[in-house]
């Protein structure tokens, strides 16, 4: 029978101390207390002296409560009896369904082997013309959503688990607001997506250290169904969150700090995750969309700093659109050479006009006199702004070709817009032959 | 030396502490042998001893650690983290440690699995040797005992390094096929002792290769084909420079340009803590790519070390070493070595990790105290040598340094800066404005001399300068408060920015171009520098400059000497000489010299 230890020799924030022998590093725990039992994971070994991160808390956890050790590491229930569900961090349910307890899998799994990764090619459509036309979402590419708190992000994470073309949604929740996450279910039950999604939820009100398995539990789970052949789209949002959990754990362990606080291996436990996306050859994919909030909208804080480096491009959210010119997909050249002839000469062409634009807005916001070209620009702005970067639009990518060449045709002349000729006459609206007579 | 042994006492995170039981020394490796309670296999997961106290020594170990236990036994090998010389490098793709990665796919499929380690070397491959040396001979270490063809390279199989006595030859065998553990020849040192000698040897990664006559100055330039570099901030064989830059400035892109384009005879790629993604581009497309110069693919000449930066941080450390002592083997044979180690900031960061779970008190940003001595000793091992048979082989190293906030005060920017040549420094503002190459013309350096007239060269910066200081008073004081001529400095200076330093990766004529077209090139933007124009007003001379821009652009996609680079050439130079009115005042010494 497993040993019992009731000697707790130190408690200090969520870490608590015991004196043990045969345990192993990663492993887990359960600690029973007065106010109930949580689970604890080995975060160091030195001599006898065991340290285990409580993922409950410390709060509450008195020296003579009882410590079992469970002789194996972090598991969660694969199956997909999984599907629908809503678990917390430490994978117990939260919609008052049935414990899951078969097929148990470990968290935190092995890196995928470079050699056995292969170049991306197939693009995720979501309906968001922003995302589809101007930086495409790419199978297993991971891309965080950089802005600042207050920014409509979790309602286009919703949209894009509504929108997204995938097999599957896991949803990691980390320090969500308790309002956020009820949005959540309620959107992607009313929209009817709720049967392909997982939620992995962590509440800003739920003791930190189940904030640090949201990613790896959620990322476990998508690695799982990738494998059996299945499009996950892992969404996570907000892994500055889960940096400050990071951060608050590190600095109760006694750590140096590095900068501002985070200890030095952030860089390293981002990677672990985000680089948790792949295609696997012959299977399913996992691609990461994940919200990095800016704190006081830096780039250059700690968290998205070292997120940029990770991911492959960033989306600005910034007034509730998502900005063209700071986003990036770096993996769009890969495929939107196949989606349509006119799509990427499309996509540089109206953002060179938006850049115009932003010109000539400032030149009006100066005072100077505006020419024709300033009007037809200011008009093109303001509709640009209306039909493509409204969150709220939902076309597919066709459509929103077909719509950019409407945009183009109600305020330009063809020759204007410096697009290739021959795109002109195939994609202009009603021919080439009627150019607009809009300014003087 | 007895291998000595221990048990783990304590572990925390990839650090292990062991007691001892015997002797160690500072960089060891030894084996934790695991027993996975869950799969119920036994692995041997590798570490390094990096402190010693008595009998408790530190380890690092390059795994998960997750399941050590107390009381897990450590085996300890006597021999220091080494890698394996020998033919068959080439073409390759590497761990940190040297495992190849190709292979570990074979055995475990997707994931890489810990404790598996397979043979650097294919030992079953046979090579067919060619004996140099004679029976008789006398040798010394990095003597050529014979050679093998490897790809288009003559492989020189050498005394192993690290026989430190004088030899001579017993016996060499006959020329024919041998595997890398087939012996080939029998040496017999001072006492009369033999030694067997194969064409593999190991050698400690920390410790650089010495086998050399005497190192020379790096004079001569490295041709990348990237104009910025080698018109503005050369690299020379054998020098060391480094490219920082924030996230999203192009570090990576030009690493890739300057693997494929460089015109040195091998190519390592040291993927160090970056994204797999993009070690994957280069694996997948360099078998198909071919090299101009040789005709052969770009895999050939090309090894790449590849420790992602989700792979296990200790032997992230390791890979920077693996990366360039596999150089330095190579300019052994007399041949020329680019490495290109992608980031040495994720190295640095792989250092911090380490010295905090050490505890040793920290330095600026918690990097360690020897931060800036470890940096430096790193990019001492590039260099130019003469070898001792005369001939002359290096190791060029080229580091990305990805500093925090692109801020280049913080550590590991500066310790580097310190010890490098050249300094290619990236900026933000110029890849938002997609200004590629996004090297900073007025803040990047090189000491070393490049292709052409250094004189010239220091003319065209001026007129950057120059071009720059009116542009940022023209913010000020705007276009109407600014003098004609300061204005067409300033068109100048945008010129040269956007027809000669930006260069378009993706067009297939721009995307590389070799020395001579870039003098000849230069010549022409030389040509529009120190002319005095003759433009009426402001509007006219915009116009012009967007023209002659436009011209400009479509020669740098036209073919070398083609029928369409000759039409635009000439209509270049008669634009140019239809407004030029003599020379600008500042040119006049330097045109007549030339034009002499």
């Amino acid at each position: 029978m497993k040993k019992v230890y009731s000697k707790i020799e130190s408690i200090a924030g969520n870490v608590i101390t015991v004196t043990a022998e045969d345990v192993r590093y990663g492993h887990l725990a359960r600690v029973t207390s007065s106010i109930g039992s949580s689970l604890a994971e080995v975060i160091r070994l030195a001599g006898d002296k065991v340290s285990l991160q409580v993922f409950a808390g410390g709060r509450g956890i008195s020296t003579g409560d009882e410590v079992v050790f469970l002789g194996h590491a972090m598991q969660v229930s694969f199956t997909d009896n999984l599907l629908g569900r809503i678990f917390d961090g430490s994978g117990n349910p939260r919609d008052n369904g049935p414990r899951l307890e078969e097929s148990l899998v470990e968290i935190g799994g092995p890196s995928v082997n470079p050699a056995m990764r292969i170049i991306p090619r197939n693009m995720i459509r979501t309906g968001i013309p922003m995302i589809d036309v101007f930086n495409s979402l790419v199978e297993s590419q991971k891309l965080p959503i950089f802005s600042v708190s207050g920014e409509p992000y979790n309602e286009l994470l919703a949209r894009v688990a509504m929108q997204a073309e995938v097999d599957l949604i896991i949803l990691g929740g980390m320090g969500l607001k308790y309002d956020d996450y009820l949005y959540f279910r309620e959107m992607l039950e009313e929209g009817g997506a709720m049967s392909r999604t997982i939620f992995f939820v962590h509440t800003a009100s739920n003791p930190v250290v189940e904030c640090l398995l949201v990613p790896d539990i959620s990322l476990a789970v998508a690695e799982r169904f990738a494998l059996k052949g299945k499009k996950v789209l892992v969404l996570l949002t907000d892994m500055t969150n889960f940096s400050d959990s990071m951060k608050e754990i590190a600095i109760t362990m006694e750590q140096v700090p590095s900068n501002r606080g985070y200890p030095g291996d952030l860089y390293s436990q981002l990677a672990a995750r985000y680089e948790k996306a792949v295609d696997f050859e012959g299977a399913g994919s996992i691609t990461i969309l994940g919200v990095t909030t800016m704190p006081g909208d830096d780039v250059t804080h700690p968290v998205p700093d070292n997120t940029g480096y990770i991911t492959e491009g960033q989306y600005y959210l910034r007034n509730g659109r998502i900005e063209p010119f700071g986003s990036l997909s770096r993996l769009k050249q890969l495929v939107n050479k196949d989606s349509r002839e006119d799509h990427r000469a499309l996509m540089d062409g109206m953002i060179t006009l938006y850049a115009n634009y932003k010109e000539s807005l400032e030149k009006k916001s100066m005072g100077f006199r505006m020419s024709g070209w300033d009007e037809k620009l200011l008009k093109y702005g303001e509709i640009f702004e209306r039909d493509m970067m409204d969150l709220s639009v939902n076309i597919p990518l066709e459509q929103a070709l077909d719509r950019g060449w409407q945009i183009l045709a109600e305020c330009f002349d063809p020759a204007e817009t410096g697009l290739r000729t021959e795109l002109i006459n195939k994609f202009w609206p009603g021919g080439r032959n009627e150019p607009d007579e809009e300014s003087a | 030396m007895s291998q000595a042994s221990g048990h783990v006492v304590g572990v925390n995170g990839n650090m292990v502490s062991v007691q001892v039981d015997g002797d160690v020394s500072l960089n060891e490796v030894g084996y934790i042998v695991l027993d996975d309670t869950t799969t119920g296999e036994t692995k041997r997961l590798k570490s390094e001893v990096i402190r010693i106290r008595g009998d408790r020594a530190e380890v690092q170990v390059f795994e998960m650690t997750r399941g050590l236990g107390v009381d897990d036994k450590v085996e300890f090998t006597g021999e220091l983290l080494a890698v394996e010389l020998g033919p068959g490098l080439l073409t390759r793709v590497y761990d940190g440690l040297q495992n190849p990665l190709p292979e570990l796919a074979e055995q475990c499929g997707f994931f890489l699995e810990r404790g598996v380690y397979v043979n650097a070397l294919n030992r079953t491959k046979k090579w067919d040797f060619t004996p140099a040396a004679r029976v008789g001979d006398a040798v010394e270490r990095a003597d050529t005992l014979g050679t093998v063809p490897e790809g288009m390279f003559k492989h020189r199989i050498m005394v192993p390094f690290n026989l430190y006595d004088q030899y001579a030859v017993k016996s060499i065998v006959d020329a024919g096929e041998y595997t890398v553990d087939d012996e080939i020849a029998v040496l017999t040192d001072g006492s009369g002792a033999e030694i067997s000698v194969t064409m593999r040897f190991n050698w400690p990664v920390k410790r650089p290769i010495d086998c050399y006559a005497e190192r020379l100055r790096p004079t001569e330039p490295v041709v990348t084909k990237v104009r910025i570099i080698d018109t503005f901030f050369p690299v020379a064989l054998g020098g060391t420079y480094c490219i920082p830059g924030p996230f999203g400035a192009g570090k990576t892109v030009l690493q890739q340009i300057t693997s494929r384009n460089a015109e040195v005879d091998i190519v390592i790629i040291a993927a160090c803590g970056e994204r797999a993604g993009e070690v994957v581009e280069t694996l997948r497309e360099f078998p198909e790519l071919l090299d101009p110069r040789t005709g052969r693919t770009l895999m050939e000449r090309t090894v790449i070390i590849c420790n992602t930066s989700s792979m296990p941080v200790a032997a992230r450390e390791a890979s920077v070493y693996t990366a360039v002592t596999i150089a330095e083997y190579y300019r052994q044979m007399g041949l020329n070595v680019l490495l290109l180690a992608d980031s040495t900031s994720r190295w640095a960061q792989a250092m911090r990790e380490m010295s905090g779970r050490l505890e040793e008190i920290p330095g600026e940003e918690a990097f360690p105290a020897y931060l800036e001595s470890v940096i430096a000793s790193f990019y001492e091992r590039g260099g130019l040598v003469r070898l001792k048979d005369g001939g002359r082989g290096s190791v060029t190293i080229g580091g990305t340094v990805s500093p925090a906030g692109g801020n280049f005060e913080e550590p590991v920017t500066q310790a580097t800066l310190k010890v490098v040549g050249a300094f290619h420094g990236l900026s933000r503002e110029r890849s938002d404005a997609r200004r590629y190459p996004a090297i900073h013309p007025l803040e990047s350096w090189s000491k070393y001399p490049g292709t052409i007239d250094p004189g010239m060269v220091e003319y065209a910066r001026d007129a950057l300068h120059h071009g720059n200081e009116v542009g940022q008073m023209m913010k000020v004081v705007g276009e109407e408060g600014t003098s004609l001529d300061d204005y067409i400095w300033y068109l100048k200076g945008e010129f040269t920015d956007s027809a000669y330093l930006q260069q378009n990766a993706f067009d297939p004529v721009d995307a590389a171009v070799n020395t001579e077209r870039q003098k000849y090139c230069f010549g022409i933007l030389f040509d529009l520098l120190t002319s005095k124009l003759n433009h009426g007003n402001k509007d006219e001379a915009r116009n012009w400059f967007a023209q002659l821009r436009q011209r400009f652009l479509d020669l740098n996609g036209a073919e070398w000497q083609s029928e369409s680079f000759k039409t635009l050439e000439a209509e270049i130079r008669d634009t140019i000489n239809d407004k030029r009115a003599g020379t600008e005042a500042n040119a006049m010494d330097f045109v007549g010299e030339i034009r002499n």
